[in-house]
């Protein structure tokens, strides 16, 4: 007993800070104001949420014919199953559908594949350039005895994904080599890079796609076409580097002058002190805005409609426009928020998981 | 051009490893350095002391060119610093600098902060620039904190592992800029403990600080700065107990 006289005593928190009845008090009720809210949230949700639940899903039909839901007062959900080979993959040839399929399945694969940071070798990148070719080859054909299948066939949801992911990973590099323009000692790379990035923050997205389409075809030399989905997947690379940049410049601005003179005191060059000291830091501080603007690319590439693109927004009116589902639209736009929400969910969770691993507890 | 010329030629015998000829330095107008000329043996300890805004880190900072100035010369180790990056890469590669706020790169481990001047300067194979790191880290006692990150390290602990840093890249000379000064008093000794065993090494050493038991038992110089001049210069002996300038005397009243 005498041999540890100064041990102290660990005791246990009071009980009405833990467990379920803890935790209703410090959250739902820890004042009378709180309490009223709670209270308040409690009837509304009671009002609003049998009603929805009774229309969703007890008085609903899940795979029927179009007459059959004619009868219902609840939701034909039966419009997305008798659809679905259009909304997702849209004018793609028939009897082809598995190409787009694997090729969706493939990009997915890889994206999870590379979401582990201890991946992130120089044997990742070969191997989405190769993964590329084969998504490629996939969807236009031309090569293994596939059939080609013209871009302009390409819609629905590869299209989305294409020109969303495409977009990002390509606009980001170029919106970093924008900002450290934009920060750079030579007057005219820096008047450039401002040039750009503020004629395109002036400019919609709508407005670009249009001129891809419409008005950069009539610059081109006599002969010379771009396809249209290159075209704009350029407008919205275009378009999100000048965002990327702005985001990332302040990155770097945020970075303390004591970076920057380490590294030179140790001898690095400009590249190196940019790439192993300041980028890193920096763009780990803009992991959140640059998350969002992402986000927004992912949902403004359903602009493309406008220059007759058919992507999986496009190709959900399209099934809609047909009289006999034309009247479950509620259930269609429900179903393609539930898909947009999937994606850009996941970029979300995963940007806060990045966020956290990169965390050194500085 | 002659009088540097000869000023070269009759050092030749012991070149001095910092040479610097009636350099200048101005921050827009302000003349923050006036006429410096100073010239350091290779394994000379050096402590730089003055009042605050005496320009004292301008000076040091000159060195290795994080300031550039406008007037005179500066040559280190045989390589006269212009506006050529070569040769001002090739300067801060063999000079070391510790600084006041550490300036460890937070997102980096504390090995690959001490191996990543040796890699990508020096172009050290990786393996090698590690254990070479490590026996770094053994000489500043800190060897066991490798894997972790300076967000994680006391003050002290990181001025340490920014003088091993430093040292990996096996500097001809190192830079110290009131190294001290962030510190909490009890992690004072052993940062200036370390940079005692450096001085025992023979390290050339250019030290500004306030910590004047420092420069009294390690320096072979003490030199006093105040306005951007430096006002005196002579061994520690002559400089605390027989200050020759009226400033001297009055500063030396004031930090003792
Ligand atoms: N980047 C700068 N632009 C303009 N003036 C500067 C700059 N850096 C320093 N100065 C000025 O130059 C003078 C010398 O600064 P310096 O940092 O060299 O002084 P110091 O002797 O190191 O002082 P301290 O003991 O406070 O560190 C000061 O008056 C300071 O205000
Ligand atoms: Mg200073």
């Amino acid at each position: 007993m005498n041999e540890t006289p100064t041990k102290r005593e660990y005791l246990l928190p009071p009980k009405t800070n833990v467990g379920v009845i803890g935790w209703l008090k410090t959250n739902l009720f820890s004042n009378w104001h709180n309490s009223l809210l709670t209270f308040l949230l409690v009837a509304l949700l009671a009002w609003l949420l049998p009603p929805l639940i009774r229309w969703a899903f007890i008085d609903s039909l899940w795979n029927s014919s179009a007459e059959a839901c004619r009868n219902i007062d609840g939701a034909c959900w039966s419009v997305i199953p008798n659809n679905l080979r259009f909304i997702i993959l849209g004018f793609f040839p028939e009897g082809e559908e598995w190409r787009p399929i694997v090729a969706m399945l493939l990009l997915l694969g890889l994206v999870i594949y590379s979401k582990e940071r201890s991946r992130w070798r120089k044997s990742l990148g070969w191997l989405w350039l190769a993964n590329i070719i084969v998504m490629g080859s996939l969807m236009h054909g031309g090569v293994f005895g596939l059939s080609v299948v013209e871009t302009s066939q390409w819609s629905g949801l590869p299209l989305t994904l294409l020109l969303s992911f495409f977009g990002m990973i390509v606009a980001y590099p170029f919106g970093i080599l924008l900002a450290l323009g934009r920060r750079s000692n030579m007057p005219t790379i820096k008047t450039m890079c401002v040039t750009y990035i503020e004629m395109i923050r002036g400019v919609p997205l709508i407005s670009m796609l249009f001129m891809s389409s419409i008005m950069f075809p009539l610059f081109l030399p006599e002969g010379v076409t771009i396809d249209k989905v290159l075209r704009a997947l350029i407008a919205i690379i275009l378009f999100t580097a000048a965002y990327i940049a702005e985001v990332v410049r302040g990155g770097l601005q945020a970075m303390p002058r004591g970076q920057y003179e380490a590294a030179d005191s140790l001898g690095l060059n400009y590249s190196q002190t940019m790439r192993l000291i300041i980028l890193p830091q920096a763009l780990k501080i803009v992991i959140p805005p640059s998350v969002g603007i992402l986000l927004s690319v992912f949902k403004d590439t359903s602009l493309v409609v406008i220059i007759a693109l058919f992507d999986v927004l496009k190709t959900t009116m399209v099934t809609l426009s047909n009289p006999e589902w034309g009247r479950y639209s509620t259930e269609s736009y429900i179903f393609l928020a539930l898909l947009y929400f999937c994606f850009c969910y996941a970029m979300s969770s995963y940007s806060r998981k990045l966020e956290k691993e990169l965390d050194t507890g500085y | 051009m002659t009088d540097t010329q000869k000023n070269i030629n009759s050092s030749a015998t012991e070149k001095p490893i910092i040479e610097i000829i009636g350099m200048h330095k101005w921050y827009g107008e302000f003349h923050v350095l006036s006429d410096i000329n100073l010239q350091v043996q290779s394994g000379e300890k050096i402590v730089i002391c003055g009042p605050s805004g005496s320009g004292k880190s301008t000076l040091i900072r000159c060195i290795n060119r994080l300031e550039e100035h406008q007037r005179g010369q500066i040559i280190v180790n045989g390589t006269e610093l212009s506006n050529d990056v070569k040769n001002i890469e090739k300067v801060r590669a063999e000079v070391g600098m510790v600084f006041q706020h550490f300036n460890l790169f937070p997102h980096l481990t504390i090995l690959e902060n001490l191996t990543l001047g040796p890699i990508w300067v020096r172009k050290q194979p990786k393996k090698e620039a590690e254990e070479n790191a490590m026996m770094y880290l053994e000489k500043v006692q800190i060897a066991e904190q490798a894997k972790k990150y300076p967000g994680q390290l006391s003050g002290g602990q990181q001025q340490r592992v920014a003088i091993a840093r430093s040292l990996c890249m096996n500097p001809q000379v190192m830079l110290f800029d009131e190294p001290t000064s962030a510190l909490d008093p009890e992690m004072i000794k052993e940062v200036l403990d370390v940079m005692i065993g450096l001085a025992e090494e023979g390290m050339t050493m250019l030290v500004v600080t306030h910590e004047m038991g420092f420069a009294k038992s390690v320096a072979d110089r003490v030199m006093f700065m105040d306005e951007g001049e430096i006002v005196e210069q002579n061994s520690p002996d002559v400089f605390f107990d027989n200050p020759q300038h009226e400033r001297t005397k009055l500063f030396l009243s004031q930090i003792l």
